[in-house]
């Protein structure tokens, strides 16, 4: 399995390392981009800047490139807004980790290149170093030295993720290319 | 074996046999956006040079979220999109037509089709028996550039209802009760199949009701089979030659059955900030009411118009609430308007504003002030849903909102209801629409 260049990277990043910000569960696409900057919505560095704002406030100031968003159940739960995946990317995040993600995000942090695992959650805690190996399926937790492993995604995402989200995918085949 | 609806219509549009769990590629019939979810769609096919449209016919983008707009970048969003629909052949609906679920039912969605919208309530068209689910504006933009997206076929639940709602109860009550019993990530990436006598007799507006907010449990879809009611609405909409009769098949797979007893639900009032946190009437009475919504793709027709009316006929809103009705659509207005209930409303103290989202998603009018509290027909109560994180929003019928209106508090919609009402004549749940 191969991911497509994160974060404006030129090469595949195989292995994500970074801190964690920790969120609870049902992290809706409103508190990630709420709908008062719903006319940011073509001009998404801005409103990256207010990227989980109603969930927490100084994320956005405080995050830093390479560093992991981790949820609960259901995050990403609400509209289909694309936005929602597009600026936690923009914002530098390497991954969405979360015990479950709602259908839509799920589907469109995919289609725009950005990986969503999908693992127990409760034992990392907000700040945690920990590191990604995205082709072992692996999550090592540096600070507590727990090892966790996240299930791999369907076949017809990883050809989308691979291709660099479903622009990339379709631009590359002229078609979809599945299976 | 037998097939659920999911199975058989996407089945349809991949040209074979499909069971749940598989990934296919499949034609689509309609495609939606809306004008949040446009320019973004618009932008990523215009990156690959691919600004064109399979079926531009039947590819509506909507301008209904912050329609009319209310600042300048929302206008030139606007104006992409227009541009976008001249280029392509793609129908505009403009402001003051209404909400694009509504609109997408009355004029274009048929039985057996498949619907793709970016937009997560796109499964109100399930109501329709079609296959109506929301996704992405990138998955959008290729489904309307390309004719087709992907798949993968979702097993079902089926929600088996028996039994007749008391008065003052409705299908609000009912999604939101189920929702409650299992949790608003409790069918996640799953379609649900309602069924059962309860939903045979309900109008076809209440059960848009209950597709609607199936993306509320997670789920993809919320289908419900097409028959006699389905069919007289096509006719009274001039196309009872799309008509189909679908249903899921007695013998098809579910991953569940879940069976509810409609004579037993109460007025149900989710709180804030998730939907799946459904009260019972009794628990929410007493809550001081800054606001009160009549409207949204959920809540917001002619039906719903009815039922308000007849809480607030003959009573006076609460002057320390505030009172805003928004039709669904013009078919909506127009009709409530030819009712009298538009004057009714009117004369009782409510803000009708132009046909479209309206305060639901906090992008323009009637956003909430700091810690008050709105009772909404809506489908969301997402903290910031209406435009500030530090409101409360109260999700509930348009009964229980019309109830609120009137005491300035949350309270029993049952009280306003006439006696002869109670005393259980049949009552809303088996109305057709007329
Ligand atoms: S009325 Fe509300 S839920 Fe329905 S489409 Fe508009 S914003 Fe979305």
């Amino acid at each position: 399995m191969q991911y497509p260049p994160i974060n404006g990277e030129k090469e595949v990043v195989m292995i994500l390392k970074g801190k964690v910000f920790k969120f609870g569960d049902d992290i809706s696409t409103d508190l990630i981009a709420p709908g008062r900057y719903f006319h940011l919505r073509s001009n998404l560095p801005e409103m990256a800047k207010h990227v989980l704002e109603d969930a927490d406030p100084s994320f956005a100031v405080k995050v830093q490139k390479g560093d992991f968003v981790v949820g609960g159940d259901n995050f990403g739960c609400g509209s289909s807004r694309e936005h929602a995946p597009t600026i936690i990317k923009l914002a530098g995040v390497s991954a969405v980790l979360a015990k479950s993600f709602a259908r839509i995000f799920y589907r469109n942090a995919i289609n725009v290149g950005m990986p969503v695992l999908i693992c127990e959650t409760d034992k990392i805690s907000q700040g945690d170093e920990i590191e990604v190996n995205l082709e072992k399926g692996e999550i090592r937790d540096l600070t507590n030295g727990i090892t966790l492993s996240f299930a791999p995604l369907p076949k017809a995402m990883i050809n989308i993720l691979n291709d660099g989200g479903l622009v990339g995918h379709i631009q590359k085949h002229g078609d979809f290319k599945i299976d | 074996m037998g097939k659920t609806l999911a199975e058989k219509i996407i089945g349809k549009h991949a040209g074979k046999e499909v069971n749940a769990g598989e990934i296919v590629l499949a034609s689509v019939d309609v495609c939606l956006m809306q004008d949040g979810t446009s320019p973004l769609a618009i932008r990523q096919l215009q990156k690959i040079n691919l600004e064109k449209a399979a079926n531009p016919r039947r590819t509506v983008l909507f301008l209904d979220h912050a329609a009319p707009s209310p600042r300048k970048e929302l206008s030139n969003d606007h104006i992409t999109i227009r541009k976008f629909a001249e280029k392509t052949g793609c129908q505009v609906s403009d402001i003051g037509m209404g909400v694009c679920h509504q609109i997408i039912f009355e004029s274009y969605l048929n039985p057996g089709e498949i619907l793709i919208g970016a937009d997560s309530h796109t499964c109100t068209g399930g109501a329709m028996a079609a296959f109506s689910t929301g996704m992405g504006s990138s998955d959008v933009a290729i489904g309307i550039a390309l004719g087709k997206t992907w798949f993968r076929i979702p097993e079902t639940f089926k929600i088996e209802v028996t039994g007749e709602f008391q008065p003052g109860v409705y299908s609000k009550d009912l999604i939101l009760y189920l929702i409650g019993l299992i949790g608003a990530d409790g069918a996640t990436y799953k379609a649900l199949e309602f069924t059962g006598d309860t939903i045979e007799q309900m109008s076809i507006s209440s059960r848009m009701t209950l597709s609607n907010m199936a993306v509320e449990a997670g789920a993809k879809a919320g289908l419900i089979a097409s028959d006699k009611l389905t069919k007289d609405y096509l006719k009274k909409q001039g196309r009872v030659s799309r008509f189909r009769e679908l249903k899921g098949d007695e013998d098809a797979i579910y991953e569940k059955v879940i069976k509810i007893d409609a004579s037993r639900l109460v007025p149900q009032v989710s709180f804030p900030h998730t939907v799946d946190n459904t009260k019972l009437i009794n628990e929410a009475k007493g809550i001081k009411i800054d606001q009160v919504f009549l409207g949204s793709c959920t809540n917001g027709r002619v039906e719903d118009f009815g039922v308000a009316c007849e809480i607030i006929k003959g009573r006076k809103k609460n002057p320390k609430t505030r009172f805003i009705v928004v039709p669904a659509s013009k078919a909506v207005f127009l009709e409530a308007m030819a009712k009298g209930y538009i004057r009714q409303l009117v004369d009782f103290g409510a803000a009708i504003l132009a046909p479209g989202c309206g305060p639901c998603v906090g992008v323009h009018e009637g956003i909430l002030g700091d810690g008050e509290n709105c009772i909404t027909t809506q489908n969301r109560n997402f903290k910031g849903r209406m435009g500030n994180p530090e409101g409360f929003i109260y999700l509930a019928s348009p009964a229980t909102a019309a109830a609120a209106a009137i005491a300035g508090e949350i309270i029993d919609p049952r009280e306003f209801l006439s006696r002869k009402k109670i005393k259980g004549k049949k009552v809303r749940v088996s109305r057709k629409r007329k």
